[in-house]
């Protein structure tokens, strides 16, 4: 099925119309393209090696997440969520029940907080080093890559520890976590934070910071101006890449984020360059909340209190306790489970590539009316057309990785 | 914080629009005539610069849900962090609404998606065409008259044949 234009008979920016270019040609992009990472399409159109007019074409991956939203309780879709930004599926989770909790008034204890702080951060750091890893091999920067990926085998092997699954770990619960975390995870991450990642990303920064092909390839590339990051709805690292000051964890704090120290990372120069330096600095941003949180994790349950009625109860209070057992009767059978205000609200936090947000319509159900995502990649791809027009076909990669694009979540 | 139940009173004196509160959410339902007058102020005049989220939702079989269709704003201020959700709601047989690409850019991709998704027409946009799913696909799966299971659109897919290809 050949893809049509808005209006082929349009004029291209160039001024003239296109029958009279017929030097122009066009480029299919993908679907299956190495540089893309994902399944994306897009078709170029090209003067020789200039992009004269990029037009995205996705769907590809679309699988009805929202549908399935509906269909599934507020718990199960946890397992959904994860598979939409499947490379810091924890940071979906936590956005998902965030909205969920809020609509129930939930209020999670401070131990629940502080872990899922630390895994939410865990979720960015392994997202931006994939970003920053991925788009320095697309550039033919591979030690880079090396190096990153190297860091996120220990965070997956982090979320292991935690939950027995290392890529999608669906390890949050309503009103809670699956299960507590033990000694031996925090000696895991106290490791990693103090000690194995502050050595790679100093490697990295010294592999690409000043790496002249790196910076030519990426300064001056796909530049985003500010009032176009607010206008085209941008946010995450690539509207504070454009000096938006604009960061969910500063300027509406969610679970623990109001008590730790961190900075916001804003740079100027909205090019792939300062994405890239934006997102190395809030890694480190990230591996001081890290440290902080992991040495204050709160003693107490991990759940909200059963008498609740909104959390599962453990193993050993449904298999010892009459309240235990018809608690966990309660949340999983089909004609009973959660009974949520017959309202809708929308909730977002700050995913590693933007404002990740839930629209959720409740009926009353045990399950959301509606289940909507915002999604930041959707959102950041509709920018793509405008970044690469003008450039060559190779500032593609560029451009593309620096937008950290993620398919499942563009598509949904 | 900017009061915004009163500025738009003040503004328009002979509207009124239901507000209504939940949690931290602040919402204003607003006639789809009013809409992009309504937008236009709000982005304008009390610097909701930016569109955070455009969603749709169908109200069939929502309790006590008298129109069909919504269509919601989530606007954000860059520069007070406040969030205003504009509410809409439209009808069949057409469900229409007007676009508001002219005020926001971003939200070319997420009204294309709503149209995908729900079959509301957005008037005025640039490119209304489906995103996600093809275009011979014909109907609107975020419908709740949309089937979750069983045999749909996928199976009336025309199938190339080798000798075709």
């Amino acid at each position: 099925m050949p893809l049509t234009l808005a209006n082929p008979n349009a004029q291209i920016e160039t001024g003239e119309a296109v029958s009279d270019q017929e030097y122009l040609y066009t480029l299919n992009f993908g679907p299956q393209h190495p540089a893309t990472h994902t399944t994306l399409r897009l078709i170029l159109t090209l003067d020789g090696e200039v992009i004269v007019k990029a037009v995205p074409d996705i769907g590809y991956l679309h699988s009805g997440f929202e549908k399935l939203g509906e269909d599934l309780d507020f718990n199960q879709y946890v397992t959904v969520v994860d598979r939409m930004n499947y490379i810091s599926p924890i940071a979906n989770e936590i956005a998902w029940h965030h909205t969920v909790e809020k609509l129930m008034g939930i209020e999670i204890t401070p131990r629940c907080k502080y872990i899922r702080t630390i895994i939410a951060e865990l979720a960015r750091m392994s997202d931006h080093l994939l970003c920053v890893g991925a788009s320095a091999l697309d550039l033919g920067g591979i030690t880079g890559f090396l190096y990153a990926f190297n860091e996120r085998e220990k965070i997956y092997n982090i979320f292991e520890t935690m939950s027995g699954q290392r890529f999608h770990p669906s390890f949050s619960r309503v009103g809670g976590l699956m299960m507590d975390v033990n000694d031996s995870w925090i000696e895991q991450i106290r490791k990693f934070a103090h000690h194995d990642f502050p050595k790679a990303h100093a490697d990295v920064t010294r592999l690409l910071n000043r790496n002249k092909i790196f910076v030519d390839r990426t300064k001056g590339i796909g530049v985003l101006s500010r009032e176009e990051a607010i206008n085209r709805s941008a946010t995450g690292p690539i509207a504070r890449a454009s000096g938006v000051q604009r960061d969910l964890r500063i300027d509406e704090p969610y679970l623990a984020y109001a008590d730790l120290d961190f900075e916001m990372v804003c740079a100027e120069g909205g090019d792939c360059y300062s994405r890239y330096l934006v997102r190395m600095e809030e890694l480190k941003e990230s591996c001081k909340i890290i440290q902080q949180a992991v040495e204050n994790i709160p003693f107490g349950p991990i759940n909200v209190d059963l008498e609740s009625k909104q959390v599962i109860p453990d193993k050993s209070a449904t298999y010892r306790s009459i309240e235990g057992l018809i608690q966990h009767f309660e949340l999983f059978m089909w004609n009973r489970r959660w009974t949520p205000p017959i309202e809708e609200l929308y909730a977002a936090t700050e995913a590693p590539n933007g404002e990740l947000g839930f629209y959720v319509v409740s009926n009353g159900n045990g399950h959301a009316y509606r289940a909507r995502t915002r999604p930041p990649s959707f959102i950041h791809f509709s920018l793509f057309p405008m970044l690469i027009e003008g450039h060559q076909i190779s500032d593609v990669p560029a451009v593309l990785g620096s937008l950290n694009i993620i398919a499942a979540e563009l598509d949904r | 914080m900017i009061d915004i139940e009163a500025s738009l009173k003040s503004t328009f004196p002979d509207k009124v629009y239901a507000k209504s509160e939940f949690r931290d959410n602040q919402r204003i339902d607003v006639p789809v005539s009013d809409l992009i007058m309504v937008l236009t102020y709000l982005k304008n005049q009390l610097k909701f610069d930016m569109l955070a989220e455009l969603c749709g939702i169908d109200y069939l079989q929502y309790p006590s849900a008298r129109d069909r269709y919504g269509v919601n704003y989530v606007l954000s201020s860059t520069e007070t962090n406040q969030r205003i959700i504009i509410r809409t709601k439209t009808n069949d047989p057409d469900p229409v609404v007007p676009s508001v690409v002219p005020l926001w850019e971003g939200a070319n991709w997420l009204e294309r998606e709503v149209f995908d998704m729900f079959g509301i027409r957005f008037e005025g946009h640039p490119d209304l065409r489906r995103i996600l799913l093809p275009p011979e696909f014909v109907s609107y799966p975020l419908r709740k008259d949309y089937p979750l299971r069983g045999k749909g659109e996928r199976h009336n897919f025309h199938q190339l044949t080798r000798a075709e290809s």
